[in-house]
């Protein structure tokens, strides 16, 4: 805890975004937390990950809207703008080392998908 | 060794295959050769001899390689029959020359058309079909005439049918046997046949014998048959069956069969060991082989034995066939009529689609023996290999004519054919040979053919030569570096084949069956495209929906700020005021910012996501359809104004744009396709700057192709000129869907050409000449997609589930806050950054 004095882990709160149907299988949604937009992805196998929904290259909202898989097993969004890929466990962009986007925990809660943000 | 004298008779395509095989094993210091010709010009392709009245020249047909007389020192002698042979001479005279003496003489002196001794055969406007002066009589004859009839329904006098009728005469077919093409079809089969056939305005007059032929009252001519009726005709052509020429031999007491023909041995010598009969011609074991493939056969076998190479005997030769008559496909092959004993049949019919396939197998289900197929022929390669080698059955023969089921193993690999398979019957190739081009370092079809001849004469054979092209090529592990990406380890021509062939209707499977991982923005879309083009599903469904590009996946494109531009479809760029007003009001409406685009219709741009569908409702019930600007597909069919209106317009080239978009919308494919209709050469639609581009002339339309605007611009090459409409929907199917199925991701037409091997030739075969012989395959691929059409957006505002996701937030909604608008000529535009930060914004809520 100590390690990082600036981020107060015990403000961040689980917020329930909508149920684990409403997210097609590998597509994802963008919920809107607390005047937060969080990007929530579904892989197949119901695994789910969390990032900014802001593409730092455009600055559109727009990152749920990208296509995700898999590039040498890093599973990966490619943003809907300019495509380069994010990985959806680190916010690394693949393309840019000094680019990274916000990540968030998720976990699905009987069937609802819940965000700390 | 002193040089031996060769004379030939006859240089038709036996006649000539003969020098060909014989040059390349004697040079022209051991052999001097003559040949005597009837006809005025040297062997052309007679297989071919009815496209003469599709535009195609006598030098179009010739087969004799450029400079090959002179090259190879033969003395050809055009017009010059050889009268008399003096086999103790051994000296033949011709009509102009005297005692040209030979060592060896090759006589290749064909067939000629049989024509029945009825009273009145010879009059006037009697005609037969067989060489190109035939053709061009025939052709001046029609110009004067109304009705034609052909005596003959077997298969050549079919094609004479269709000849006259593409000449534009009232067609009649009288056969004397109860059934058409009675040698190769059954009594179902040639009923089929007929039916098709009349359904393409033939008459067809089954079991008539005519008795004479006298003077007709409204027509030159009056049929009558012995059953009393008679029929009236302009102008008559004789197609009832061949007879060899072999007067001469006769005449020189050659032994010759009962019913004509010059009796030969396994090496092609006649009775006189220094003279051969090859072709038409000759008679082996009693049977005269009228197909050009067992000719060339012979050719080879003469000219190895006059070389000295005893090493193979001709023995007998497969008189399967398949052909498109009149567009109906018909195919013959092995023991078509079960005359084995004990033979079984198995039978498939489909009386809407006008098939009919029968497969005859041995009394034990084991073995092939023969079929028959009309109306799609289809299988016709594959059968054939597994008559020809025996290949046994497997447990549901059945299988290999009915409709592809679920689980139902089809046809046969080419892996399974012996090396000794022919593969290519017209020019004896088989599969051994070709795997050993390939080996050699062939690695195309086009140099295959070019090395073995493989597919190089009626082009049947082309799809198989293929396939063995292929699996020769994968087994030498041989890189084609032309991977989708690391997903799959194909190129996405490949792929496209393995969805096609596997039925693959999900990403899922495919990537189950034939790839790794999770898949990416790469492979996604691309295989997205593909099962569209292959089963037109809408994209939207929420297996395709993943895959789809940014901009497919919300049927619409995005900007640069995450809002959405609208496209509605304006087939051909004409639209009706009511409609212009329609796009205004809810334009104004929404707030939308307008333009007119480069593809002649009006973008809305400025939409949020959550918006799409009211405003699509409101388009759709406007009667708009999705203009798919956002999807690798059909784009737009730009026009000129064109002879409707324009003074030098002459043809509608707006009404001709407008039925391409109708027919085309939404087709999608390896990248986008954009085409224009111009009404006359000033060419104000630019069509030579598109994929497809049309222009109007005096005499149809003039097709070209894979031109290209945009970061690379090339202008369209020339593929077909003065096509009527049909064909000229014909040849753009053809063309697309073959682009289709061998584009690579995301390459334009212009790309795909300029990496295509043989180029805009080559393209012209398959799409004009149908060389490989899918034409219709790939017609019936498009009918079934532009039968599949719906509109995406319709289907969208209809469907909940799709509905769901046009949303910013799954869990509220509010709109994205950062999409901000401000006013710039009267008109919203996207803020800029800077604008953002000092808020001077003029949001654009409704
Ligand atoms: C709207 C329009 C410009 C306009 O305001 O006129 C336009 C807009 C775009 N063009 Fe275009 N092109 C438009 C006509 C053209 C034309 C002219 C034409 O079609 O007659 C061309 C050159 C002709 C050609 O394609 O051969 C053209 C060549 C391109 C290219 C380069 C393609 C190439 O092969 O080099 C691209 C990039 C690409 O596709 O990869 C492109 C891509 C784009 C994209 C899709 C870029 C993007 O991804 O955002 C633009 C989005 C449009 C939108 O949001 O609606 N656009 N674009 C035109 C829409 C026409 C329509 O009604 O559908
Ligand atoms: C319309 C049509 C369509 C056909 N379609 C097919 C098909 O789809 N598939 C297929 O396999 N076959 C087809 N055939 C048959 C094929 O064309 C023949 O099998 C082939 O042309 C036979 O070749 P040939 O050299 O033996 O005879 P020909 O081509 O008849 O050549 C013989 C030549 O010898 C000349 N000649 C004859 N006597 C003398 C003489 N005394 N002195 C000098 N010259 C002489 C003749 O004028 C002629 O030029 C078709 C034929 C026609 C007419
Ligand atoms: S292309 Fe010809 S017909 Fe069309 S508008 Fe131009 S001049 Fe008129
Ligand atoms: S079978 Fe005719 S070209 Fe090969």
């Amino acid at each position: 805890m100590t390690a990082r004095p600036n981020i107060d882990m015990s403000l961040k709160q689980w917020t329930a975004v909508c149920a684990l149907d409403d997210i097609v299988p590998d597509s994802g949604v963008c919920a809107l937390i607390d005047g937060c937009q969080v990007a929530v992805f579904r892989v197949a196998g119901d695994q789910i990950y969390a990032l900014a929904n802001r593409d730092p290259f455009s600055n559109a909202n727009v990152m749920s809207r990208g296509i995700i898989g898999d590039l040498k097993g890093e599973l990966v969004v490619a943003s809907p703008v300019y495509k380069q890929h994010f990985s959806l466990t680190t916010g690394q962009c693949l393309e840019d080392p000094a680019v990274m986007i916000d990540t968030f925990a998720v976990r699905i809660d009987q069937g609802t998908v819940m965000v700390q943000a | 060794m002193s040089t031996q004298k060769i004379v030939v008779i006859g240089n038709g395509m036996v006649g000539q295959r003969f020098l060909e095989q014989l040059t390349i094993r004697m040079n022209s210091d051991q052999v001097e050769i003559t040949v005597f010709c009837e006809e005025p010009r040297a062997a052309y392709d007679r297989v071919q001899l009815t496209s003469f009245f599709a535009g195609k020249s006598a030098i179009d047909l010739s087969v004799v390689p450029e400079r090959f007389f002179e090259e190879k020192a033969i003395t050809l002698r055009l017009n010059d029959p050889v009268i008399a042979i003096d086999r103790a001479k051994k000296t033949v005279s011709s009509a102009r020359y005297r005692e040209v003496p030979y060592d060896k003489l090759v006589l290749a002196t064909g067939s000629y058309p049989f024509v029945p001794p009825i009273p009145g055969h010879d009059r006037r406007g009697c005609y037969v079909y067989r060489s190109i002066e035939d053709l061009e009589v025939i052709r001046a004859a029609a110009k004067k005439s109304r009705i034609g009839t052909v005596v003959g329904g077997g298969l050549l006098g079919l094609e004479a049918a269709k000849a006259l009728q593409d000449l534009g005469l009232d067609t009649h077919v009288v056969e004397f046997a109860p059934r058409l093409m009675a040698v190769q079809l059954d009594e179902a089969g040639g009923r089929l046949l007929q039916r098709k056939i009349e359904a393409l305005g033939v008459t067809v007059h089954t079991a008539k014998s005519t008795k004479e032929i006298v003077n007709g009252e409204t027509h030159a001519h009056c049929m009558v048959f012995a059953d009393g009726s008679a029929l009236e005709t302009d102008l008559i052509v004789y197609s009832a069956g061949i007879r060899p020429h072999d007067a001469l031999a006769r005449a020189a007491k050659l032994a010759v069969g009962e019913r004509g023909g010059i009796s030969i041995d396994g090496y092609c010598r006649t009775s006189d060991p220094d003279i051969y009969a090859i072709g038409e011609c000759a008679l082996w074991n009693g049977r005269i082989f009228g197909l050009v493939a067992p000719g060339y056969q012979m050719a080879e076998i003469a000219a190895r034995h006059v070389a000295g190479d005893e090493s193979i005997r001709f023995d007998g030769a497969d008189m399967s066939t398949k052909l498109k008559l009149m567009g109906v496909d018909v195919a013959s092959l092995g023991d078509a009529m079960g005359k084995t004993a004990g033979a079984l049949d198995y039978i498939y019919t489909d009386p809407v689609q006008g098939i009919y396939k029968k497969l005859v197998v041995s009394a034990d289900g084991k073995q092939l023996l023969g079929a028959i197929l009309v109306g799609d022929a289809g299988e016709y390669g594959g059968l054939l290999q597994m008559t020809l080698n025996a290949i046994p059955l497997s447990e549901h023969p059945e299988d290999l004519i009915l409709p592809a089921r679920e689980g139902g193993a089809k046809g046969l690999g080419v892996d399974m054919l012996p090396a000794g398979a022919l593969i290519c019957s017209c020019n004896s190739v088989t599969k051994g040979a070709i795997c050993d081009a390939v080996v050699a370092g062939c690695t195309t079809v086009g140099a295959l053919k070019s090395t073995t001849k493989a597919g190089s004469s009626c082009g049947g054979c082309s799809p198989m030569v293929k396939q063995i092209l292929d699996a020769e090529l994968r087994k030498q592990g041989v890189e084609v570096k032309n991977h989708l990406c690391e997903h799959f380890p194909y190129s996405r021509q490949e792929l496209f084949h393995l969805v096609r062939v596997g039925s693959i209707k999900a990403f899922d499977d495919l990537i189950t069956k034939h790839g790794q991982g999770r898949g990416c923005d790469i492979c996604k879309p691309a295989v997205a495209s593909i099962l569209a083009s292959c089963w037109n599903e809408f994209v939207l469904k929420p297996k395709h929906a993943p895959l789809q590009d940014t901009n497919d996946r919300f049927l619409a494109n995005m900007q640069k700020d995450g809002s959405y531009s609208i496209v509605p479809r304006v087939p051909g760029g004409e639209i009706t005021p009511e409609k212009l007003i329609v796009l205004g009001a809810v334009a104004k409406k929404y707030r939308l910012y307008t333009k007119i685009t480069g593809g002649q219709r009006i973008d809305l741009f400025g939409a949020r996501v959550e918006q799409l569908p009211l405003i699509w409702r409101e388009l759709v019930d406007a009667g708009f359809e999705s203009g798919h600007a956002y999807g690798k597909a059909l784009r737009t069919v730009k026009s000129c104004v064109g002879s409707t209106w324009c003074r030098y317009g002459v043809q509608d080239s707006v009404g001709m744009a407008i039925a391409l978009e109708n027919r085309y919308r939404g087709l999608r494919s390896p990248h986008k396709l954009k085409m224009g209709v111009s009404g006359c050469t000033r060419e104000c639609a630019e069509a030579q700057a598109k994929d497809v581009g049309i222009i109007a002339t005096e005499k149809g339309w003039n097709l070209y192709v894979c031109g290209n605007g945009g970061i690379k611009p090339r202008h369209a090459d020339l593929l077909a000129t003065g096509i009527d409409d049909a064909t000229l929907q014909k040849y753009i199917d053809r063309f697309l869907m073959f682009y289709i199925r061998t584009g690579d991701r995301l390459q334009r037409t212009s790309t795909w050409l300029e990496n295509l091997e043989g180029g805009i030739d080559y393209v012209k075969q398959v799409v004009c000449e149908d060389s490989l012989g899918i034409g219709a395959e790939l017609e019936a691929d498009m009918q079934k997609l532009v039968d599949t059409y719906e509109c995406e957006w319709k289907n969208a505002i209809n469907d909940p589930e799709s509905l769901k996701r046009f949303r910013h937030f799954v869990n509220s909604d509010a709109p994205d806050s950062n999409v901000v608008f401000v006013a710039e000529r009267g008109q919203i535009r996207p803020a800029r950054d800077d604008e953002k930060e000092t808020k001077t914004i003029e949001t654009a809520l409704v």
